[in-house]
């Protein structure tokens, strides 16, 4: 039988893991709230956010730690270019074009990685990779503390700009009406742009978290990305806190159907959950029914 | 009529020049262009004329491959029996997938969506479980016989190819032209249009989807029965979806003969990347990801829509 001392690592575990899902999906969702499409290539953003970090790392020493400002810039950099350049040229004013064109930049992203490092598995070496940390019966590793701290202080600031700033206003003036945002002198390709771009520096951020306590390999990201669009649906499209409540659950119940049913088996267990909402309640367990 | 007439030469044409070809590497070539061709004109069926966009195609792709191989294998069965079975079975997960997704309503991104993650669940189960071999897949044994649906040359397979083939195209045909296939398209370019005249969209997109998934169903028996071997990642991996709905769009969406261009087209330009840049592992898709990009970005029409605007230019001027 299951005791306590088993399933509270267990969930520990899942709520740090769940924390860095959470700033996958806060990225993708607000990028789903703004432009209204879904971004396919998120995962392998990610992955090459994980590759930066890992480069930075081994070649020039860069704590993954101290790398944030320089990842977070540089994603955001990559994002803002293309949606301008891009994205937004492919439209031409369907939905569906997007999605195959954001398609399209997973394929070349991910097998551009192939093709530059191979599909080998690294890691990177830190002082503290190694270390742990005890809380209550369970030890959990120093990483993981950070990254669920790091996380959390992310996502905070991420809500500070779309609440409080300026940006954050001309966002979500955008994300409601956009032709009404057009009339009050809002630039509206500038904030696709600048969503798009704030939307990669969060796996900027992810990718500094979760490095020294994970792996990269160029397929990386697509188990991140269907994780990632899961929590996006379970906490409504667009809504954030919906997005963080969402990315704790999904990195529980990853953590505790590990436990039960075995790894493999465990990620089963989030697609079930993704189709199942997806079917019965596609507004989101937090969301409203549009 | 024409269409029918237009099949016929083309499958005659294939079929005569096959029978005369002796060089293993032409044939092979024709047999992954036919292969490419049948991909991609099963995803047009649901994608091009129901408008529901799969990532996720290979589902039925791999139910396909996996039930020809474990009818053999584990049941026995004949390689010829085994096939009708296949492509029932993968007809009968695109009932349920289809049946599920838009029972519910989910369309665009959500339809995407929904059959990646029936793909990806289905590759972890083909990972996971005994009786589909796990990680290391199933091998068929080699009893070239045609009887065992083993041809000693690719001739044999060439042929059987040109059956699916031809009989994908004679749907396409039909879906142009017959009551079901306008009654698809009206619920393509505007479903509650569709639906106030009388049209029910859910019985048209599920029929497409069973249809689409019925070929895709028969390439995954025809890859076990050509490669004798097939594993998760092949079979429910993204390539296959990827080959598939990159032939329909970049030869063009919701045509009879711009899949068979399409699938064409990308299968010259592997071919083409393989002798520029040898086997570098993930060339082949970098090269397929920027043409899905440039495709959309300037040809959203694709190659067919390239000759329909040269044919109105031609018309246009003679009318002028």
């Amino acid at each position: 039988m299951l005791d306590f001392d088993i399933l509270f690592p267990s969930l520990l575990n899942g709520l740090t893991t769940g924390a860095v899902y959470a700033l996958v999906a806060l990225g993708l969702t607000l990028i789903y709230g703004v432009l209204h499409i879904i971004n396919f290539a998120h995962g392998a953003s990610l992955m090459l956010a994980l590759y930066g970090v890992y480069l930075l790392n081994t070649r020039l020493g860069w704590d993954p730690y101290l790398a944030l400002p320089l990842m977070v810039a540089g994603m955001f950099a990559m994002g803002y270019a293309l949606q301008r350049v891009v994205i937004n040229r492919a439209s031409h004013g369907k939905d569906e074009n997007i999605l195959l064109v954001t398609l399209g930049l997973a394929i070349v992203m991910e097998n551009l990685a192939l093709l530059a490092f191979s599909a080998d598995t690294r890691s990177i070496d830190t002082p503290y990779t190694l270390r742990t940390v005890p809380i209550g019966p369970a030890m959990i590793a120093l990483p993981k503390l950070i990254a669920f701290g790091g996380a959390l202080a992310v996502a905070g600031s991420l809500l500070w700009i779309v609440k409080r700033t300026d940006l954050g206003r001309a966002i979500r003036a955008v994300a409601k009406e956009k032709q009404g945002a057009k009339l009050m002198g809002i630039d509206v390709e500038h904030v696709y742009a600048m969503s798009f771009g704030i939307g990669l520096a969060c796996l900027g951020a992810a990718a500094c978290f979760l490095l020294p306590a994970y792996y990269v390999n160029p397929q990386v990201g697509s188990g991140f990305v269907l994780v990632a669009f899961t929590i996006v649906v379970l906490g409504g499209m667009g809504s954030f806190s919906g997005a963080l409540l969402g990315g704790l659950l999904i990195g529980v119940v990853e953590s505790i159907g590990g436990l039960l049913l075995g790894d493999s088996l465990g990620q089963v267990g989030i697609y079930l959950i993704f189709i199942a909402v997806l079917l019965l309640r596609p507004q989101g367990l937090f969301g409203d029914r549009a | 009529m024409k269409d029918m007439v237009s099949i016929g030469i083309f499958v005659l044409a294939i079929g005569t020049a096959t029978l005369f070809i002796d060089s293993g590497v032409t044939l092979n070539f024709i047999l992954m262009a036919l292969y490419a061709t049948l991909l991609a004109q099963a995803w047009n069926m649901l994608g091009g004329f129901g408008g529901q966009f799969s990532f996720g195609h290979a589902l039925f792709f791999g139910s396909g491959a996996y039930v020809q191989a474990m009818a053999q294998l584990q049941g026995g069965i004949n390689a010829w029996v085994a096939l009708p079975l296949a492509i029932g079975c993968a007809a009968l997960v695109g009932a349920f997938v289809g049946a599920l997704a838009f029972r519910y309503g989910l369309k665009g991104s959500y339809f995407a969506l929904i059959t990646l993650a029936f793909a990806e669940v289905f590759r972890i189960l083909a990972l996971s479980l005994p009786f589909t071999g796990a990680g290391v897949g199933l091998m068929l044994p080699l009893r070239a016989a045609a009887s065992n649906l083993q041809f000693g040359s690719a001739r044999g397979y060439v042929l059987l190819m040109l059956g699916f083939v031809a009989l994908a195209l004679g749907v396409t045909a039909w879906l142009r032209h017959s009551r079901f296939g306008a009654q698809l398209q009206a619920v393509r370019d505007n479903e509650d249009a569709a639906r106030a005249l009388g049209i029910d969209p859910l019985r048209t997109k599920l029929g497409a989807c069973v249809l689409s998934a019925a070929f895709m169903g028969a390439a995954g028996a025809f890859y076990v029965q050509v490669f004798q071997y097939i594993d998760p990642s092949i079979a429910f991996g993204p390539t296959t979806s990827v080959e598939a709905l990159l032939g329909a769009i970049v030869g063009g969406m919701g045509t009879l003969w711009g899949p068979v261009l399409g699938a064409l087209a990308l299968h010259v330009l592997s071919d083409l990347t393989r002798n520029l840049f040898g086997n570098l592992p993930g060339i082949n898709m970098v090269i397929y990801g920027v043409v899905l990009v440039v495709i959309v970005m300037f040809m959203p029409r694709g190659i067919a829509g390239i000759g329909r605007s040269v044919r109105s230019l031609w018309q246009g001027g003679r009318r002028g």
